[in-house]
């Protein structure tokens, strides 16, 4: 195993494997399955806006991010950053990138396409372009993305995202009466 | 549109309309002359002598030097350190700045502090791994990417503001760079980086070594099609390799340099290995020279620096252009006015109780 200074969440690079990428590139094969999966999730979720603001978006926090987190940890090897942009990154999860990659994939892929830090790992960028590839809304991922703000680390994606639409279908509720 | 050829050596360069630096770089490719950058061999030593030495050998053959930020993830004197004794002597560095190893609070604050000691060009980077260099222990930072880089710089220089929203009074004329590599896998992507990049707000890009010429050519026929070598300027990245052992090692240890096997072999065949290195840089430059929407080159002589001047004469690449030499920095003029009020000071000693109660009586 060569050494490395990047580790990822939970594991020691001793129990690292090939096997440990396999649902991670099993959720890219089907980008798009997942795809119309979150925008009904969403789409739900917008639905409860009212029963959200009714328990307290503040309050739903920790039950939603145990839910979120188990699902993306399964799936995607979710880190939590609290700003998921799995919909625009062909659902791979750019912050397993060892350099964090929000943009694009680093100039150090090596030539089978695996990561230049963990050489057994498939490159997180090369795997996003090919999910994006089959997505309707694959073309998200030429958008540059901001600096990820790490003081929303650990909290729900879902919930910001979910109180960010309501807030956007409110101001044209208001705008249009 | 057109400036006035670079040539005039003497004269201080004032701002010209639609440029966002003053630096000597910006001028040459916006005239439309083929641009020639090197890099510096940063010393892992404290004696600034070594930096003049190591700038000196690049004297009068190229547009620019740039100053690695731990390239390779080595340790090596800062890219700030090094910009800050080349403007001083004359030189135009482009300050590479790497997300490894700053968040972007150090970031901004360096980005404020080289321009104000006279830096004109900036290459923003992500930067090599940890474990590419000599301390594979340290705490990788990647609070920015490149993208976010670029972007933060522009928002600083464009609207004066830090990322924060809150106001700078001076912003930092810079001339904003990037990175590309042609080379690397998912090569259809590799277009669609460049215009995001070019969105994010890079006005000129280095590539990654070039070895392969087919394939950068490929490369080029996307970027063309896309309109993107007019929106940009495209440096294209060459060096000698020594011999066909260190191109060896080079292919498998340093990531995203891609060697065919074609450069080996010959290598490998020739005589003198190391002039063979040296011709087949020139050969890429010169391909690289007329390849259509390339702009100029940018020469890496890793630990081979005083072949640069060679090899950029040898190709003849400048077609009788006289680069870039030493020159006053303007914003030098600041500094040797400050340095006047030292001197007038020290002559006429203040007493600190007269200067407090003189003071006192102001408010």
């Amino acid at each position: 195993m060569p050494k490395s200074a990047y580790q990822p969440a939970s594991r020691s690079p001793v129990t690292r494997s090939r096997a440990f990428y396999s649902v991670r590139l099993w959720s890219v094969r089907h980008s798009r399955g997942l795809e119309r999966i979150y925008k009904l999730l969403a789409g739900v979720f917008l639905k409860l806006h009212p029963f959200w603001k009714f328990v307290g978006y503040k309050r739903a926090e920790k039950p939603v991010v145990l839910i979120e987190k188990t699902v993306k940890s399964f799936l995607f090897d979710c880190r939590m950053c609290g700003q998921c942009v799995l919909s625009d990154t062909g659902m791979s999860c750019p912050m397993n990138c060892p350099k964090s990659l929000r943009n694009g994939p680093c100039g150090g892929v090596r030539a089978n396409g695996n990561c230049e830090v963990e050489p057994d790992m498939p490159c997180v960028w090369v795997q996003a372009w090919k999910g994006s590839r089959n997505m309707r809304a694959g073309d998200n991922i030429l958008h540059v993305q901001p600096p990820v703000d790490h003081s929303w680390r650990g909290s729900s994606a879902w919930l910001r995202a979910t109180a960010q639409s309501a807030e956007e279908k409110d101001a044209q509720k208001t705008e249009a009466g | 549109m057109m400036t006035p050829t670079p040539h005039d050596i003497s004269s201080p360069l004032p701002p010209l309309p639609g440029h966002t630096s003053r630096g000597r770089l910006e001028r040459v490719l916006r005239a439309g002359e083929f641009a020639v950058t090197a890099e510096l061999n940063p010393p892992d030593s404290a004696d600034p002598n070594e930096v003049f030495d190591r700038g000196a050998v690049f004297d009068g053959w190229v547009d620019g030097i740039n100053a690695t930020d731990g390239s390779g993830a080595n340790c090596h004197m800062s890219s700030v350190g090094i910009c800050a004794l080349l403007t001083r002597v004359g030189y135009s560095p482009i300050m590479q700045i790497s997300c490894r190893d700053h968040n972007r609070i150090a970031i901004q604050g360096n980005v404020l502090g080289a321009a104000a000691m006279g830096v004109n060009n900036i290459l923003c980077l992500t930067g090599d791994g940890v474990q590419a260099g000599d301390q594979p222990g340290a705490k990788p930072v990647f609070d920015l990417d490149c993208m976010s880089l670029l972007r933060t710089i522009r928002l600083m220089r464009d609207e004066g503001r830090f990322l924060s929203g809150r106001k700078i009074t001076s912003p930092p004329q810079v001339f904003l760079g990037a990175a590309i590599n042609p080379f690397a896998p998912p090569y259809d992507f590799r277009p669609l980086r460049l215009a995001k990049k070019i969105e994010a707000g890079a006005q000129f890009v280095q590539s990654q070594y070039c070895f392969d010429i087919p394939m950068l050519e490929r490369y080029m026929d996307q970027v063309r099609d896309m309109g993107l070598d007019e929106q940009c300027y495209i440096l294209v990245g060459v060096g000698p390799l020594a011999s066909a052992r260190a191109a060896k090692w080079i292919r498998s240890n340093v990531p995203g340099i891609h060697i065919p096997d074609s450069i080996i072999d010959r290598l490998e065949g020739a005589e003198n290995q190391k002039l063979e290195g040296k011709k087949i840089c020139i050969e890429m430059l010169q391909h690289v020279r007329e390849m259509k929407g390339v702009s100029g080159a940018h020469v890496m002589a890793y630990r081979q620096e005083e072949l640069v001047a060679e090899i950029v004469h040898e190709s003849g690449i400048l077609k009788g252009r006289r680069p870039w030499t030493r020159e006053n920095n303007p914003d030098y003029e600041a500094v040797a006015e400050a340095i006047e009020t030292v001197k007038d000071q020290s002559e006429h000693p203040i007493d600190p109780e007269e200067a407090v109660a003189a003071a006192f009586e102001e408010h």
